[in-house]
């Protein structure tokens, strides 16, 4: 046991311990695992957005030497499992509609599974997929949300015969009449929040091994939330949830994507237990684009009205969403909590109404992805402002500064159903516009004019609502309604066991997708018990029988919930180990301090006992106070108070060819307020990939479909991704604002820069194309659609 | 489907394999002999995650056969450095947290590489140019870009010092 060491505790840039063997090609991502007999899975998936099943012939695939088996919907019928994955966040006034592992006479989305094909290896089931013949029936396809809705769209599913998924709704109708009613001026600003398309880049997968004589299933599949994937799968295949074992080996990126709970995924599980063999299944690029479920996707109206001073006094938005061909596991969020308990951002506005309309189209199925909900309401918001100060002709940074909630403010209720913890929003506004030079950045964009060169200045001021918790929150969210098939929750458990060598070995429910959360973590037990991060062992939820309970790692929670989780175990610990302590020193437990792994007596540093010479004598427990039980181990279940607020402020600077509407990113400054860091290089990554994302999304990504349903962005080719050569440098600073409630004062930051980044991006751009009266560009803001758009406003349609 | 016997010199250590004639270079390296570094992102040479040299040169082995390998010299992530002895490259990526799920992670250190190798004092366009066909969707990059900054200042294939 070392002494306590710098560059291992709270605040230290520590290197990740993650990355030596993934640096060495050493990690075990899904595909890197093998077994014995293992058999390969390939999928037949409907290359119709809408068509009727008339006919599924298997038999030549099945005649195939190589191929063991074909399944398809009828299978799953006969074995007498549900086959159907059911709604994890149920909204009041949802019809559940099927969400099968194969489709049963009916495809509604392109990429839809039709069946499944075994074979002894992977070339020969993509092969033997051709030789599967479906005959088709095609239907009218609706791939507009907003036609979708009409009466005359077909109807894609029996029970909802008018499309809508559902609709909700939050905040203070009666309020936004009345300042609509009273408003000086309104302003109305719409667009679409496109979809975008994961690509997370290693592709999903599975490798499900199943054991017929003590009914053992083991999934491994690079989830970010194992424990629910245990528990939808036990529903699923209708299988004791104690003899399913989820394991996720490294996970290369999921931003969400691998949190929900996928057909192909379970079919797998299927396929094994069928077979009694191991079958792995990897999904495509291809599949990839057309069956993660996207992100965003969402069709935006935002009214503002404001009063004689240019005050925001009343906020109406209203959302349809894209649902897609069914409902995904996790379809419910996007469009109804994550999105309305946002719509505030940093600002006080005195009445705000949020309403939302889910609807279903022949697309593929949308998700929660990067940023999920809270990424539309903020770049709605901040670019309704924006519009707002260009009408009203005021900068748009003291426009955001006159409506910002104050530091005395907090907590404050923003009348949506939240309650933010802690902020100090002008600080990190004034901090990115002296970064940015932003006073002289208007000068020279006016000085740039003359000279019919268009420089844009964007800001986006955000909060992201991290650390999805509490318990009483999956109350909103329908989670333990008594029909939600699977109930589940927000807490998080971890364990922290001191062994007698000193070492320390810590559970925690959290799963990260490649985040670095165990380096973290460890720093947390490192900095918390005062002892070597070397000496700490970090297991995170990634394996359901290695961590005794968990939730996992989505919406920027692992920090936030993880980390607090781990402080609580930690307090028991050092509770325990403080009465034993006070027994080997003679003093009262009252009298122990700990610091830095040391255990003494107040006033006398002599009289002390090191954390290591407890956890010996808690394991070898002769000299235990009376009645106290050996070992120095504590478990604890963590319920945060609610989400942790963190913020910024993020200023793009770019510059608009006139001519050919080339957009030139020229700088792009952040400043994070992500509450006490505790690995600053961490959290800058995260804020980094986060805002490439965000700026993704703004100028390049988005999926587009042809009117039946076709999916044109089916590939990398014709769908881009941020690549190096489109990324500017970055410069970022950050403020610190801890968060009350939370045990470390951290706030969760995963989604901050992509949440931040595209409504400054698109701010930037429109801003640049100030002098043309272009009011909006479509999103992504591709040269073509700005070119277009300069052209349009010279023309004057 | 026909069958070849082909020889791949892989790390240094030449190997002898019987591919189909449709296997991809990247499965025989994975699959065949175990050399899991290399890793499948797109299969249409986009996303530069099974990046390998080829007789030194970085090549996406996802979109070429196993065959047209044969007889040639194949550089993996594990050829580059291991644990007790990192590339500067490796230990570059590690010190500026050029990496997060580290999927793309070899590709990226594959193509880097290659590049130094031409041209061992890139600037940073160069070196964005350069990585170009390695998609990562994680880091946004700018890390990327300053860990083959900084070890191109350390020198390539040098050491620390």
């Amino acid at each position: 046991m070392t002494e306590f060491t710098e560059g291992e505790s709270i605040g230290d840039a520590m290197e990740r311990r993650e990355d030596l063997e993934l640096i060495t090609g050493h990690g075990d991502y899904l595909d890197d695992l093998k077994r014995p007999g293992m058999l390969y899975a390939s999928f037949v998936r409907s290359e119709y957005a809408h068509a009727r099943i008339e006919d599924i012939d298997t038999e030549a695939a099945e005649a195939h030497e190589d191929v063991v088996a074909v399944f398809t919907h009828e299978d799953v019928e006969a074995a007498g499992v549900p086959g159907d994955i059911p709604q994890i966040y149920r909204v009041p006034n949802l019809t559940e509609t099927e969400h099968l592992l194969f489709a049963r006479e009916r495809v509604r989305y392109q990429g839809k599974p039709v069946a499944v094909v075994v074979a002894e290896d992977r070339y020969t089931a993509h092969h033997a997929v051709d030789l599967v013949d479906v005959n088709y029936e095609r239907l009218e396809t609706v791939t507009d949300p907003v036609e979708a809705a009409n009466e005359d769209a077909p109807t894609l599913h029996e029970e909802r015969p008018d499309n809508v998924a559902f609709t909700w709704g939050t905040g203070d109708e009666e309020g936004v009449e009345e300042a609509f009613e009273a408003a000086d001026r309104t302003f109305s600003f719409e667009y679409e929040n496109q979809r975008i398309v994961p690509n997370a880049l290693e592709p999903r997968g599975a490798l499900a091994e199943y054991d017929p004589y003590d009914e053992q299933l083991t999934v491994h599949t690079p989830s970010q939330q194992p424990f629910l994937h245990k528990t939808m799968m036990a529903d699923v295949l209708d299988h004791p949830e104690r003899k399913i074992r989820v394991q996720a080996p490294n996970i290369g990126g999921g931003f969400g994507s691998k949190s929900m709970v996928y057909p192909d995924e379970v079919a797998t599980a299927f396929c094994a237990m069928q077979l009694h063999q191991p079958v792995k299944w990897i999904e495509t690029r291809g599949e990839a684009f057309q069956a993660d479920e996207h992100g965003r996707g969402q069709y935006v109206e935002a009214e503002a009205a404001v009063d004689e001073d240019g005050q925001m006094t009343g906020l109406r938005v209203r959302s349809t969403a894209d649902m897609g061909g069914e409902l995904g596991s996790k379809g419910c969020l996007a469009p109804s909590t994550t999105f309305g308990l946002l719509l505030s951002g940093q600002y006080e506005i005195p009445a705000i109404r949020f309403d939302s309309t889910a609807v279903y189209t022949n697309r593929t199925p949308t998700g929660v992805y990067r940023g999920v909900g809270r990424a539309e309401a903020i770049c709605t918001l901040e670019r309704l402002v924006d519009h707002i100060a260009r009408e009203l002709d005021v900068d748009p940074a003291e426009y955001r500064r006159n409506h910002l909630v104050e530091p005395d403010q907090f907590p404050y209720e923003t009348g949506l159903g939240s309650t933010y913890d802690s902020g100090d929003y002008e600080k990190a506004l004034d901090k990115a516009l002296d970064m940015a030079d932003y006073e002289e950045l208007r000068e020279r964009q006016a000085e740039l004019r003359e000279e019919d060169r268009y420089l844009g200045i964007g800001i986006s001021c955000f909060i992201e609502s991290g650390g999805l918790a509490p318990s009483s929150l999956s109350e909103m969210f329908g989670m333990g309604l008594p029909d939600a098939a699977v109930k589940s929750s927000y807490w998080e458990s971890s364990t922290i066991r001191v062994h007698g060598s000193g070492e320390v070995t810590a559970y925690v429910g959290t799963a990260s997708p490649g985040t670095g959360v165990e380096t973290t973590h460890s720093q947390i037990v490192a900095d918390k018990l005062g002892i070597d991060v070397d000496d700490v062992s970090l297991y995170e939820g990634t394996d359901t029988d290695k961590v005794p309970d968990g939730t996992g790692s989505v919406g920027s929670r692992s920090a936030p919930v993880g980390g607090g989780a781990i402080k609580h175990s930690i307090d028991k610990v050092v509770q325990k180990a403080t009465e034993i302590a006070a027994h080997h020193l003679e003093a009262s437990p009252e009298d122990v301090e700990f610091e830095d792994g040391e255990f003494f007596v107040s006033g006398a540093p002599g009289r002390s006992m090191s954390l290591q010479a407890i956890a010996t004598e808690s394991q070898v427990a002769t000299e235990l106070p009376e009645d106290m039980e050996p070992g120095l181990e504590a478990t604890s279940y963590y319920d945060p108070e609610n989400f942790t607020w963190a913020f910024g402020t993020h200023v793009v600077v770019v510059e608009v060819d006139g001519e050919t509407g080339e957009v030139d990113l020229v700088d792009y400054i952040g400043v994070d307020d992500c509450g006490v860091q505790i690995n600053p290089q961490v959290v800058e990554g995260q804020i980094q990939g986060g805002i490439a994302q965000g700026i993704g999304q703004a100028l390049f990504e988005g999926a587009v479909y042809d009117d039946n349903g076709n999916l044109l962005t089916g590939a990398f080719q014709d769908y881009t991704v941020p690549k190096t050569t489109l990324m500017p440098d970055l410069t970022l600073d950050s403020t610190e604002t801890p968060s009350p409630h939370n045990p470390l004062g951290v706030k969760g930051v995963a989604e901050s820069g992509t949440i931040g980044a595209t409504p400054a991006v698109a701010n930037a751009v429109v801003d640049a194309l100030e002098p043309f009266g272009v009011e909006n560009v479509e999103m992504p803001m591709t040269d073509k659609r700005v070119w277009h758009a300069i052209r349009d406003a010279e023309e004057g349609s | 489907m026909a069958r070849h016997d082909i020889t791949l010199t892989v790390n240094g250590k030449e190997q002898s394999l019987t591919v189909d004639s449709e296997t991809l270079l990247v499965h025989a390296l994975r699959e065949e002999l175990d050399y899991t570094g290399p890793k499948v992102g797109c299969q249409s040479t986009m996303c530069g995650a099974c990046t390998v040299q080829l007789d030194g040169d970085p090549v996406k082995s996802c979109t070429l056969f196993a065959v047209q390998a044969d007889g040639r010299e194949v550089t993996t992530v594990e050829g580059l450095g291991d644990q007790d002895n990192l590339h500067p490259l490796q230990e570059s990526f590690r010190a500026e947290h050029g990496l997060q799920c580290g999927y793309c992670t070899p590709g990226m250190l594959m193509t880097a590489d290659g590049l130094l190798e031409e041209n061992p004092d890139p600037d940073r366009e160069e070196i964005r140019e350069a990585l170009e066909g390695n998609i990562c969707r994680c880091t946004g990059y700018e890390n990327i870009v300053n860990a083959v900054e900084s070890a191109a200042a350390k020198g390539e294939g040098g050491s620390d010092d």
